[in-house]
């Protein structure tokens, strides 16, 4: 689809470092082929970051494996560019540890096989299109025969085929987010850092990035994604991590965190009475109308559906209860925890 | 020098281009040139009509460029000031700087490629200014200074130091500031050589300190006063125009003398140091 572009060897699925080692295996700039050597793309523990008194980021513990795409959720003022800036070299740590690639946070030499869309995605209005992702090209050490390819395969993969002698400073929002993508693609990066990569696209756009990013995936590219879509979050994403006040609060598989482990029950002929009672037996029990929430082991369901028709309740519809991630998201920010619990760790296996 | 930093420096010179500056400087150099060359012709005209001598007229028409170049001199201080100002807080303001930076390259490439870019804009403008207005002021008024080379050279490091000055500035403070803090300061140490002069002059031994203190800090009015001293008329002339030795000393226009070596190894050795200091202001700056 563009430019250069190889497979890279599957990495580890973020399996938590006991310690962190002070020299990676891997030598900062190299990248390992051999399966099981392969450092984690990102490996923080407790990385804070303090600007006086203000807090940023409390202590943030997480691990992104090779080739998955993560996602990276927080409510507005969670810590979410902050730790972006820290692991990108941008800002230092206050405290905590953390490497990218194999490499301690700012070393220089392993940004060549990363790439980065900031949130505020500005480019130099007055140069062209072509002329922005060549400059990209030479600050990233490309060599020069490879130029014209990435150049013409960047403009190419995100739309701008027709718009590369205009300058950016002619471009929409969204023409301009979409050259920032080609910008973060080029040179076939190890580790692409996406901060809310679709925020100035219309849904055609979304859907483009989202291929986009599918694609860069199957390469075996790790994509780590800062958004506030969930639903696409829900839907592009190997893992998650939900961020409040600078710590991990939830982690997952979007499915994982989801299935939150409760069943819904339609039926007829209860009241607040009865439910107490049977809240004594099968523990927290909400009645919404005609819905009945229970959380419980799928074994006691029939239990349950037993007692409500001792009880004379009629039974018409029992499913398996289900949130979307923004459930999730919304429970968990506003107090409570799912998967890792509050400062947990999304470093567990998919 | 580092690829980066000449990629910095050819970008730096690319964006002066596109932003319609360099057609800019140029229209408005041959505009002043013009302006003041004319304006010179006329007095030489009217002076010679009135009987002036050679040495008088000579006298008179380097009075004029030394006036000339010392309004010049602003214009080119607050040029290099308000293209160094936004050169690096522009880009931090704007975002521009957020991809940049996410690339292996140091910011120390950025500095050093930007004060090229702009030191290579800032020096042809007043190459080009300084002769131009030179060879006209020849041309009409029949005048050369004694040491032109010398004074556009001068000329040239005034900008340069300046410029550094908001280069730096920019690494940390917005690029409104930034323009304002670098003019200020080139006024200021305007001043501070005039309260010098005039200390000579009348003997005050702390105002001279002060003015010597003030060259070292700043040192656009050491290269100011080697502008000046380049383009007075041998102490000849000077005699038969006004029958005594110029002393000069109290005279912002009349009063100068040459940076030497160790005066230029000062301000070689001042921008060295300000550049590196900006360069390490930029590292430790958090985007």
């Amino acid at each position: 689809m563009f430019g250069q572009i190889r497979r890279k060897a599957p990495g580890n699925s973020g399996v938590p470092s006991a310690a962190m080692p002070a020299h990676s295996d891997a030598e900062p700039g190299a990248s390992p082929r051999t399966p099981g050597t392969l450092a984690p793309a990102i490996e923080t523990r407790e990385l804070a970051k303090r600007y006086g008194a203000i807090t940023a980021l409390a202590g943030l513990t997480l691990t992104v494996g090779r080739g998955e795409v993560f996602g990276f959720l927080g409510p507005n003022g969670a810590g979410k560019t902050t730790a972006v800036k820290l692991l990108l070299g941008l800002a230092r740590p206050s405290g905590g540890q953390g490497r990218v690639l194999g490499a301690p946070l700012g070393d220089r030499t392993v940004r060549r096989r990363i790439g980065y869309l900031p949130e505020l995605f500005r480019y130099q209005p007055w140069l062209r299109a072509r002329e922005v992702l060549r400059l990209h090209c030479e600050l990233a050490g490309l060599p020069r025969s490879a130029w014209p390819g990435e150049v013409a395969g960047g403009l190419r993969l995100v739309g701008l085929a027709d718009r590369g002698e205009h300058l950016v400073g002619t471009f929409s929002k969204g023409m301009q987010q979409r050259l920032g993508l080609g910008v973060a693609l080029l040179g076939s990066p190890d580790l692409v850092v996406l901060d809310e990569p679709t925020s100035a696209l219309d849904p055609v756009g979304r859907s483009d990035v989202r291929r986009i990013v599918r694609e860069v995936r199957e390469r075996g590219t790790t994509v780590f994604l800062n958004s506030h879509l969930l639903t696409e979050v829900e839907r592009l994403c190997d893992r998650v991590a939900i961020v409040d006040h600078g710590r991990v609060v939830a982690a997952g598989a979007p499915g994982e965190l989801a299935a939150d482990g409760a069943v819904r029950v339609r039926t007829d002929g209860l009241d607040a009475a009865l439910v107490a009672r049977l809240a004594l037996d099968f523990g927290e029990l909400r009645l919404d109308g005609e819905w009945l929430t229970a959380a419980l082991e799928p074994a006691r369901v029939p239990d349950l559906v037993a007692a409500l028709v001792a009880a004379g309740a009629r039974v018409h519809v029992v499913e398996p209860g289900r949130s979307t991630l923004e459930d999730v998201f919304l429970r968990v920010v506003s107090g409570g925890s799912a998967g890792g619990g509050a400062g947990g760790e999304a470093g567990v296996p998919a | 020098m580092t690829r980066a930093a000449w990629t910095f420096a050819r970008l730096t010179v690319l964006e002066a281009a596109r932003r319609r500056l360099l057609r800019v400087l140029a229209v408005f150099t041959l505009v002043s040139v013009g302006l003041t060359a004319w304006g010179i012709e006329r007095l030489v005209t009217l002076a010679r009509d009135h009987g002036a001598s050679a040495a008088e007229v000579d006298y008179g028409v380097a009075q004029l460029l030394v006036f000339a170049a010392f309004m010049f001199s602003f214009v080119l201080a607050a040029t290099a000031a308000f293209l160094a100002a936004p050169a690096i807080a522009g880009d931090l303001e704007s975002g521009t700087a957020l991809a940049v930076f996410a690339r292996p390259v140091a910011r120390a490439d950025l500095v050093i490629g930007k004060w090229l870019g702009l030191g290579l804009v800032v020096a042809a403008y007043a190459l080009a200014s300084g002769i131009l207005e030179i060879a006209a002021v020849g041309w009409f008024a029949g005048y050369l200074p004694p040491r032109p080379v010398e004074a556009v050279l001068c000329l040239v490091g005034e900008a340069l130091v300046l410029m550094t000055l908001a280069l730096l500035v920019s690494t940390r403070m917005s690029a409104i500031a930034g323009g304002a803090v670098a003019v200020v300061a080139f006024g200021l140490a305007w001043m501070l050589g005039v309260l010098g002069g005039l200390g000579k002059a009348l003997d005050v031994e702390a105002l001279v300190q002060a003015a010597d203190v003030g060259r070292l800090v700043l040192p656009t009015d050491l290269l100011w006063r080697g502008v000046s001293d380049a383009l007075q008329p041998p102490p000849q002339t000077i005699l038969e125009a006004i029958g005594r030795a110029a002393t000069g000393a109290a005279n912002p226009f009349g009063g100068g003398s040459p940076p030497g070596t160790g005066g230029v190894a000062w301000a070689v050795g001042w921008v060295v140091v300000m550049l590196g200091l900006a360069a390490w202001s930029l590292r430790r700056r958090e985007i």
